[in-house]
């Protein structure tokens, strides 16, 4: 069975020898990523509250980071990136449009729920 | 099997059904569609997570006052340390995992059994780091009053540190409080369980402790919760104060909204349940790489599709941890 894997990360600005290396690669990418997810998530420091786009950029941050990390946990350990074009844009594309549908409307009406929970005449607290 | 597998004879050419242009076997294909579907589903939640904290977004309880305890650590507030911790065991054991379909990949068995066993071992402390964080929220620490209108009130002191209710309440020694039994009347329904101070004894304790001021779940602009004064403090406690709240259950949490505890409930328990059968398939899988089956079957594919499996456990993990904890 010969099966090719591709070697290299970051567009190939790192290439790795074998497939347990670049494993190890990736793990220590992943272990860098959550630490300083975790440092920002414990002193949050007060440059990053700043709004942006409805949201603080602290919360942008965490997110971007989060869909790093999702992206190397695909590609790498569970090999799309060594999948067809094909198989792989089933499977991505149709999740990242379904799941952008879905957090739009839904955030959306929280938001506008919230709305009319501060602005308008409806009570929820009494 | 030839029974049952027909074939036409005109495999070889374009249209005789002999062509794989996703170069996948059914079985890996179908593990894949399977984890979209599934992700569909975790994102519902998480979707619906969002919603509710938009809806509630001058409310919501802060993760970083919830999630503060470590085993062994008692008494110390250490936000993020213990999910960090979960978090970084789950990605040890995909790497493990990773490592076992590399090996099966070269044929290695006993490669393949190693690296499996310490998979399996990986998602069993998940697990268990899952139950004692569920058994620390359920429990509680501090204790709350809920209002008429279902808000939570804290107590804090006058530096603004958060006071239990044990620490303050005064103990009246002669009440007797009986729990509904069957036994004890028809019309009997299943009420929740006694808490272990009475709002009149909450009430005695604060009236007499001047130094102790009511937090509401109300956000300031700054992302702080809002600390009443005291006059306004006893007021808002002897008026609305209804009900004595201990720890967390789907109907209330000493948190904040009961919305929270019952996202923090199915969220984390749903991928706790499949981290559970994730583990259970492993060691299935791990049984049939001892027993050969797979160096018969002289292909490790089905180390991958399980391996596929538990990648999608940690993939979904990274994102409750940014939602639940981080944001």
């Amino acid at each position: 069975m010969a099966h090719a894997h591709k070697l290299e990360i970051l567009r190939g600005l790192i290439k790795f020898k074998s497939n347990t290396q670049k494993i190890w690669g990736v793990l220590i990418l992943l272990t860098i990523v959550t630490a300083v997810e975790v440092v920002l998530g414990i002193y949050k420091p007060d440059a990053l509250n700043a709004k942006f786009i409805g949201m603080k950029l602290l919360n942008w941050i965490f997110i971007i980071l989060t869909i790093v990390k999702a992206y190397y946990i695909t590609w790498d350990f569970m090999h799309m990136r060594d999948e067809t074009k094909g198989l792989r844009r089933a499977v991505v594309w149709t999740s990242v449009f379904l799941i952008c549908y879905l957090i739009f409307i839904l955030l959306q009406e929280g938001d506008y729920v919230q709305g009319v929970f501060s602005n308008g005449f409806v009570k929820q607290d009494f | 099997m030839d029974t049952t597998v027909v074939n036409t004879g005109t495999e070889t050419k374009t249209w005789g059904g002999g062509n794989e242009p996703l170069k996948a076997s059914y079985g890996k294909m179908m593990m894949w569609f399977f984890i979209l579907s599934d992700a569909l589903t975790f994102s519902g939640f998480l979707a619906a997570y969002g919603f509710s904290r938009f809806k509630f977004i001058e409310s919501w309880p802060i993760a970083d006052e919830v999630f503060t305890h470590v085993p062994f650590l008692h008494g110390q507030e250490l936000p993020m340390i213990y999910v960090a911790f979960m978090t970084f065991i789950l990605i040890m054991s995909s790497v493990t995992m990773v490592l076992a379909v590399d090996a099966g990949h070269k044929m290695n068995k006993a490669k393949v059994t190693f690296y499996m066993f310490l998979t399996i071992i990986g998602g069993v402390i998940f697990v268990g780091s899952q139950a004692w964080e569920w058994a620390t929220f359920i429990k509680g620490d501090y204790g709350a009053v809920q209002t008429n209108g279902g808000n939570i009130l804290q107590f804090v002191d006058t530096d603004g540190k958060r006071v239990a209710l044990k620490d303050f309440a005064i103990v009246n020694e002669h009440k007797v409080r009986v729990e509904d039994q069957r036994k004890s009347g028809i019309w009997y329904t299943d009420n929740e369980s006694l808490t272990t101070y009475t709002l009149d004894e909450v009430i005695k304790g604060f009236e007499a402790n001047s130094n102790i001021l009511i937090r509401t779940q109300q956000l300031t602009e700054d992302g702080k919760k809002t600390v009443l004064s005291r006059a306004e403090s006893i007021k808002q406690l002897t008026t609305n104060g209804k009900a004595v709240v201990e720890g967390a259950n789907l109907h209330v949490n000493e948190y904040g909204s009961p919305l929270f505890a019952d996202f923090f409930f199915f969220i984390t328990g749903f991928h706790g349940f499949h981290v559970l059968t994730g583990v259970i398939i492993n060691i299935i899988i791990f049984f049939n790489v001892i027993l050969g089956t797979y160096e018969r079957r002289n292909s490790y594919e089905m180390v991958e599709k399980v391996g596929l499996y538990w990648h999608f456990v940690d993939l979904v993990w990274v994102f409750v941890f940014t939602f639940f904890y981080l944001v």
